[in-house]
């Protein structure tokens, strides 16, 4: 498109200060992680690792990586096998209500995290009188993961068509021995990155997590929300909210890598 | 793709059950979709469907002020007290006009970068800025919003950068709310005007020039126009999601409540769940009114 120079240095311009005020308060926290003052005030006076021995030392924040490794690992698993077995039916196969069955998977991230936390929070606890645990976090954490598997998936199996399966079926091997030798070993990449991005939403998930977590489970989200507003903590919460970041970018990127595409994080 | 050929021995043919069930498969497409809808199907419709459905019937429940317990006898009490308290209005208001603004101050900022993106940039360039939006997207919800609490504190950096201008740290309260929501919701408005602009054909707006239009005006009659679509797919993400919110307004809102902390409220320390539902229905039914309206402009096709 023919533009004037001038248009073109506004818009990089434009382009440039958007991106650094998207990153900057990212990297405040990551310097703060290491500024000596309690109160966290600009610019740091200096270097320290104290936060961050402290962080390390905290039984609370460390417990609380803990519950929400479990909770991201199983509901990461929970969503692998639903999300893979629900694209599989909707890529391969015709049927009635399909574009609702669509609707269905996309439904618990499109809705605010607030519904999606009050609706399940009332089931438990309103209706079926379950105590709210660690098993309520990982349910509701699996409901919403299972798209971001069902997307990765369902791209792949998209672009790799289904002339190979066909074959295979053709040369006598039967479904099961389709899905091990043929079908998986395809899919084996779209299924990690599906995994590390569900892995990384149910691992900084907040809004749902309060609704379904209870007293006694603290996750490293609820964590950070409990003591945010202890002075004494604040540089601590701060060391934590860096772990936060690192722990949910480094899985995208690797996922990015994986499945080759950007497509795969929308 | 390659298939790695050495390790796709099929192995013999033998009587057993797994055997059996497979050829019984092969010949029945209708079984196989069943059984690979039953346990995902299963698990949506138990855990999200029933539990929606139960939400709506649970607002006209009504919880017993001397025992706690829930009253399961239908009545409309709770729909009559968030229509007629005037809290619940201000406070709907409030969240309305907080997220309205959020998805202004979002559009605005994301025109100008998706146009870049879209029609400016190289295709190496553009890769990278597409990556460069993404990425923040999946830093924590959480983390942002106390990153803007830094940001924004007495003595931050705002307050540090602001001062030779003469100017302050807007504080705690709806200002930083404002701020805070659109940037969290910035890449989920910049995506789909980003590619709602790559299906724009340059053409068009080389022959708008050509015929004499200034950039400006090829913008707002040629652009703009097959642009609405797309803004408001991006708007519905904005929009929706500052209607639900209520962690931002706890960190950096000061003593401001939005409908969310009511929510949160009272399901939490006025243990008043009926209620609770009864009002998270407000955002619902603001979301299906917005989205009826905005139907008829093709923008749920964008989403």
């Amino acid at each position: 498109m023919i533009l004037s120079s001038t248009v073109r240095r506004v818009l990089v311009a434009l382009t440039g200060l958007v991106l650094l005020v998207m990153y900057l308060p990212l990297v405040v926290v990551v310097i703060n992680s290491f500024n000596p003052s309690r109160t966290l005030t600009w610019p740091p006076t200096g270097v320290t690792l104290e936060w961050w021995r402290r962080a390390w030392e905290s039984e609370g924040a460390r417990d609380a990586v803990v519950s929400s490794v479990e909770v991201a690992v199983a509901s990461t698993v929970i969503a692998l096998v639903l999300g893979t077995l629900m694209s599989l039916a909707l890529q391969r196969y015709r049927f009635f209500g399909k574009s609702s069955v669509n609707l269905l998977v996309i439904l618990p991230i499109a809705l605010p995290g607030i519904v999606t936390g009050i609706a399940l929070n009332n089931a438990f606890r309103g209706i079926l009188g379950i105590q709210l645990g660690i098993l309520t976090v990982i349910v509701a954490h699996a409901t919403f993961c299972i798209v971001t598997v069902f997307n990765n998936v369902q791209a792949r199996l998209r672009r790799m068509g289904g002339s190979f399966e066909e074959a295979s079926a053709d040369l006598g091997a039967g479904v099961w021995t389709t899905f091990r030798l043929v079908t998986f070993p395809q899919l084996r990449s779209a299924l990690l990155a599906g995994g590390l991005l569900a892995f990384a939403l149910s691992f900084d998930e907040i809004i749902v997590t309060t609704f379904t977590a209870g007293a006694g489970t603290t996750t490293l989200p609820i964590w950070i929300l409990n003591n945010l507003f202890r002075p004494n903590q604040a540089p601590v919460v701060n060391v934590v909210a860096v772990v936060l970041i690192l722990v949910s970018i480094l899985p995208i990127w690797l996922a990015q890598k994986l499945s080759g595409d950007t497509e795969a994080l929308r | 793709m390659s298939v790695d050929t050495t390790r796709a021995a099929v192995p013999p043919s033998r009587g057993t059950a797994a055997r059996r069930a497979s050829s019984q498969l092969s010949a029945r497409p209708r079984l196989r979709l069943s059984l690979l809808l039953a346990a995902p199907l299963t698990w949506l419709v138990l855990v999200y469907v029933v539990a929606l459905a139960a939400l709506l019937v649970s607002a006209l429940w009504t919880v017993d002020s001397f025992t706690g317990e829930i009253d399961r006898s239908l009545t409309l009490d709770n729909l009559k007290e968030i229509t007629t308290e005037s809290l619940y209005r201000t406070v709907a208001l409030r969240t309305v006009g907080v997220a309205a603004l959020v998805t202004v101050v979002d559009v605005l900022v994301a025109l100008p970068i998706a146009f870049y993106m879209a029609k400016v940039a190289s295709k190496r360039a553009q890769r990278i800025l597409v990556i460069a939006v993404l990425t923040p997207l999946w830093a924590s919800y959480l983390v942002k919003a106390f990153a803007w609490r830094s940001v924004l504190s007495d003595g931050g950096i705002f307050q540090w950068a602001a001062s030779p201008f003469g100017l302050d740290t807007p504080g705690y309260g709806l200002t930083a709310v404002v701020i805070t929501q659109a940037y969290i919701w910035l890449p989920y408005v910049i995506l789909p005007i980003f590619a709602g602009l790559e299906r724009v054909p340059n053409s068009l707006v080389d022959a708008a020039g050509d015929l004499g239009a200034s950039p400006w005006t090829s913008m707002r009659t040629i652009v703009l126009p097959l642009l609405v679509p797309a803004i408001i797919a991006g708007s519905i993400f904005s929009f929706s999601l500052t209607l639900g919110d209520y962690i931002t307004v706890n960190i950096v809102g000061g003593a401001n409540q939005m409908l969310g902390n009511l929510v949160y409220t009272n399901v939490g320390a006025a243990n008043n769940l009926p209620l609770a539902a009864a009002i998270a229905l407000i955002p619902i039914v603001i979301m299906i009114g917005y989205l009826t309206a905005v139907r008829r402009t093709g923008a749920l096709e964008n989403l």
